[in-house]
C-alpha cells in the first residue's frame, strides 16, 4: 500500500514536471502564432524572440501561458494531448485503418513475436548443446558473451537490404533482427540456468542411477526455469527494439517504427509521442505477460517466486 | 566447387582440433581456454572466405572477410572520423553525463525511503521500455550533431544506472550500519567509507550494462538524422549504395569499440572491487 502511494506520487511528479516543461519549450511557437493573429507580443519580432531566453519570454508574455498546452505542432506536447491522440488512434479508429495505432502495433508485434520465438528456440537449443558438449562450451560460449558487449543492432539496416535483394521482404527480415537480438541473452541465461543444480543434487541423481536424459528433464530443465524467464523478459524487450529499428532503414509504411519515422519527417510531434507510448505500453504488456506465465508455471512447479 | 569442399574440410579440422584440446588433459589451463575460441573464430572466418569464393556470392549479399579487411585498411581515416563522431563524442559524452547524473540522483533518492519506494518500480519499468524511440524527438530538439546523440544516450543509460545504484546503496547490512553508528560516523562518513564501497559491484553492473546501451543509442539515433559523418550515418548510406564491405568495416569498428569499452569498465571493476567474492574466486 505504501509502495502504491509512493509510486503514484512519483508518477504524478513526473507528469507535473512534464506540464511545467511544456511552458518554456513551446512558448516561442505560441508567441509566433499570436503575432500572426495580430496580438501584442513582447518583443515584437520573431528574430528578437529567437535570441531571447525562453524563461524571459514566459515572464514577459504571461497571457500566453495557458496556450502552450494546446499547440498544434508543439515541440513538447502536453501529456493530455498525447493521451487524446492515443485514444483517437486506438479506440476511435477502425483496426484496419492505416491511421490506427493498433494496426501499426500489430504489425510490429507480429514481427516481434515471430522473431522472439525463433531467437528463443535457437537460443535454448544452443544452450542445451553448450551444457552437454565441452567443445561447444569452450568454442562458442566466449563469443556469445562477447556478443553481449557489441551493438549488434548496427547490423539491422544491412539485413533488411540484403534480404530484400534476394527477394525476401515483409515480416521475415524484421523478425530475423528481433530474433538475433533475443538470441544471445537467452543463450547466456539458459546456460547459467542449466548449470544451476549443485553437486549435491547431481550426485543424488547419480545415486538414483538416472540416465543423462533423465538428469536433463527432471533436474536441469526445471531448475533452469527462473533463469530462463529472467532472460526471456530481457529478450522480448530487445526483440521489440529490434522490430522497431528494423522498420527504420527501408522506410516501411506500417509499424510503430514507421510511425516514428513518418512523424519525425513531417514534424508531427504528437504522432511521435503517441507511437512512443504505444511501443512502451506494448513492451510493458509483453513483459507483464511473461511475468504472469512465469508466476503460474513456477507456482505449479513448486518454485517459490 | 573445390573451395566449398575445402571449407568443409577446414570446418572438420577446426572442430577436431578443438575437440582434442577441450577433452584433452590440459583443458582447464588458461592458454587452452583462450586458444579454443580463437581457433573457432578463425575457422569460421576461413569457412566464410572459402564459401563466399567457392559459391561466388555477390558482394551485395556477403563480402568475403579479406575484402572487408582491405576496405578497413583503405578507409582508416574515414573510420576514425566516424569513430570519433559517434563513439568519442556521442556515446562517451552521453555515457559520462547520464551515468553521473544517475549516480547523484541515486544518492539523493537514497536519503528518502518514500522516494526510493516510488522511484524503484518506475525506474525498473522505464529500464525495460524501448527508449531508443525517443531518438527522433531528441534529434528534433538538439539538432543533427552529436549533442542529440549524447542526449539519447543519457536517456537510455539513466534508468538502468539509477536502479542499480539505488539497489547497491541498500547492500550494506544492518549490522555494518549499526557499527558505523556506534563509531558516531556522520552520514557522509558512513556513505563514503561503508555504503559506497559496498555498492560498487552494483554500480559497476549498471556501468557495464550501460556501455552497450550507449553504443546502441548513439548509432541508432544517427538513423534519424546526422551530419555527414558518424557510424550510423555511414552504415545507412553505405547500405543504400550497396557498399556492404564498408558496412562490415563499420560493424568491425563497432564490435571492437564495444568490447574495448566493456573491457575497460570490467578492468576498472576488477581493480576497485578486488575484495568482493565474485572477483576473488578467479
Amino acid at each position: 500500500m505504501k509502495t502504491v502511494v509512493a509510486v503514484l506520487t512519483v508518477v504524478a511528479a513526473i507528469v507535473g514536471l512534464w506540464y511545467i516543461a511544456c511552458v518554456p519549450m513551446n512558448i516561442k511557437g505560441v508567441l509566433d502564432a499570436a503575432e500572426r493573429a495580430g496580438e501584442q507580443v513582447e518583443p515584437a519580432t520573431a528574430r528578437e524572440r529567437r535570441e531571447a531566453s525562453a524563461l524571459g519570454l514566459v515572464a514577459q508574455n504571461s497571457f500566453a501561458i495557458d496556450r502552450v498546452w494546446s499547440v498544434d505542432r508543439p515541440r513538447l506536447p502536453a501529456p493530455h494531448q498525447v493521451v487524446v491522440e492515443l485514444w483517437q488512434t486506438t479506440v476511435m479508429k477502425k483496426i484496419t485503418s492505416k491511421r490506427s495505432l493498433i494496426y501499426h502495433a500489430q504489425v510490429t508485434l507480429s514481427a516481434t513475436l515471430l522473431g522472439f520465438a525463433i531467437g528463443t528456440g535457437l537460443g535454448i537449443l544452443l544452450a542445451v548443446g553448450i551444457v552437454h558438449s565441452r567443445v561447444m562450451d569452450m568454442s562458442v560460449m566466449p563469443w556469445a558473451i562477447v556478443s553481449q558487449t557489441i551493438p549488434i543492432i548496427a547490423l539491422a539496416p544491412m539485413i533488411i537490404v540484403v534480404l530484400y535483394s534476394i527477394g525476401v521482404q515483409g515480416l521475415l527480415p524484421k523478425a530475423i533482427i528481433a530474433a538475433y537480438l533475443s538470441f544471445f541473452p537467452v543463450v547466456v541465461g539458459m546456460v547459467k540456468g542449466l548449470r544451476s543444480p549443485d553437486h549435491m543434487q547431481l550426485d543424488l541423481m547419480k545415486t538414483y542411477f538416472a540416465s543423462g536424459n533423465q538428469v536433463f528433464w527432471k533436474l536441469r530443465l526445471p531448475s533452469s526455469m527462473p533463469y530462463l524467464f529472467t532472460s526471456l523478459k530481457i529478450g522480448i524487450a530487445a526483440s521489440l527494439v529490434g522490430a522497431i529499428v528494423g522498420e527504420l532503414p527501408t522506410g516501411a509504411v506500417a509499424g510503430l517504427g514507421a510511425r516514428l519515422l513518418a512523424g519525425s519527417y513531417y514534424g508531427q510531434t504528437v504522432q511521435i509521442w503517441s507511437a512512443l507510448f504505444a511501443a512502451a505500453i506494448l513492451a510493458a504488456l509483453l513483459v507483464a505477460l511473461l511475468g504472469l506465465i512465469e508466476r503460474v508455471l513456477l507456482g505449479r512447479m513448486g518454485v517459490k517466486a | 566447387m573445390e573451395l566449398v569442399f575445402l571449407a568443409f574440410l577446414v570446418w572438420c579440422a577446426g572442430w577436431w582440433i578443438n575437440a582434442r584440446l577441450a577433452n584433452g588433459p590440459r583443458a582447464d589451463t588458461r592458454a587452452v581456454g583462450l586458444l579454443v575460441p580463437v581457433i573457432f573464430g578463425l575457422t569460421i572466418l576461413l569457412v566464410w572466405e572459402l564459401l563466399v569464393r567457392g559459391l561466388d556470392v555477390p558482394l551485395v549479399i556477403l563480402p568475403a572477410p579479406t575484402l572487408i579487411a582491405v576496405r578497413f585498411a583503405d578507409s582508416l581515416s574515414i573510420l576514425w572520423q566516424d569513430f570519433a563522431q559517434t563513439i568519442l563524442k556521442g556515446a562517451l559524452g552521453g555515457y559520462v553525463i547520464g551515468c553521473s547524473a544517475a549516480f547523484v540522483t541515486a544518492i539523493l533518492v537514497d536519503r528518502s525511503d518514500f522516494l526510493r519506494r516510488g522511484l524503484l518500480p518506475v525506474g525498473n519499468f522505464v529500464a525495460a521500455l524501448p527508449i531508443v524511440g525517443t531518438a527522433p524527438i531528441l534529434v528534433m530538439w538538439f539538432g543533427f550533431d552529436w549533442h542529440s546523440k549524447a542526449a539519447v544516450v543519457v536517456v537510455m543509460v539513466f534508468f538502468p544506472m539509477l536502479v542499480n545504484t539505488v539497489a547497491g546503496l541498500r547492500e550494506a547490512s544492518e549490522m555494518q550500519r549499526d557499527l558505523m553508528h556506534t563509531y558516531a560516523a556522520s552520514y557522509w562518513q558512513s556513505l563514503l567509507k561503508l555504503r559506497l564501497p559496498a555498492a560498487l559491484p552494483f554500480v559497476f553492473n549498471g556501468l557495464k550494462i550501460s556501455t552497450t546501451l550507449a553504443l546502441v543509442g548513439a548509432i541508432v539515433a544517427e538513423f534519424f538524422g546526422s551530419p555527414t559523418v558518424g557510424m550510423g550515418f555511414r552504415i545507412s548510406t553505405s547500405v543504400g549504395q550497396l557498399a556492404l564491405d564498408m558496412v562490415w568495416a563499420e560493424i568491425v569498428v563497432a564490435a571492437l569499440a564495444g568490447s574495448l569499452f566493456y573491457g575497460l569498465i570490467a578492468a576498472l571493476e576488477k581493480a576497485l572491487t578486488f575484495w568482493h567474492p565474485s572477483q576473488r574466486g578467479a
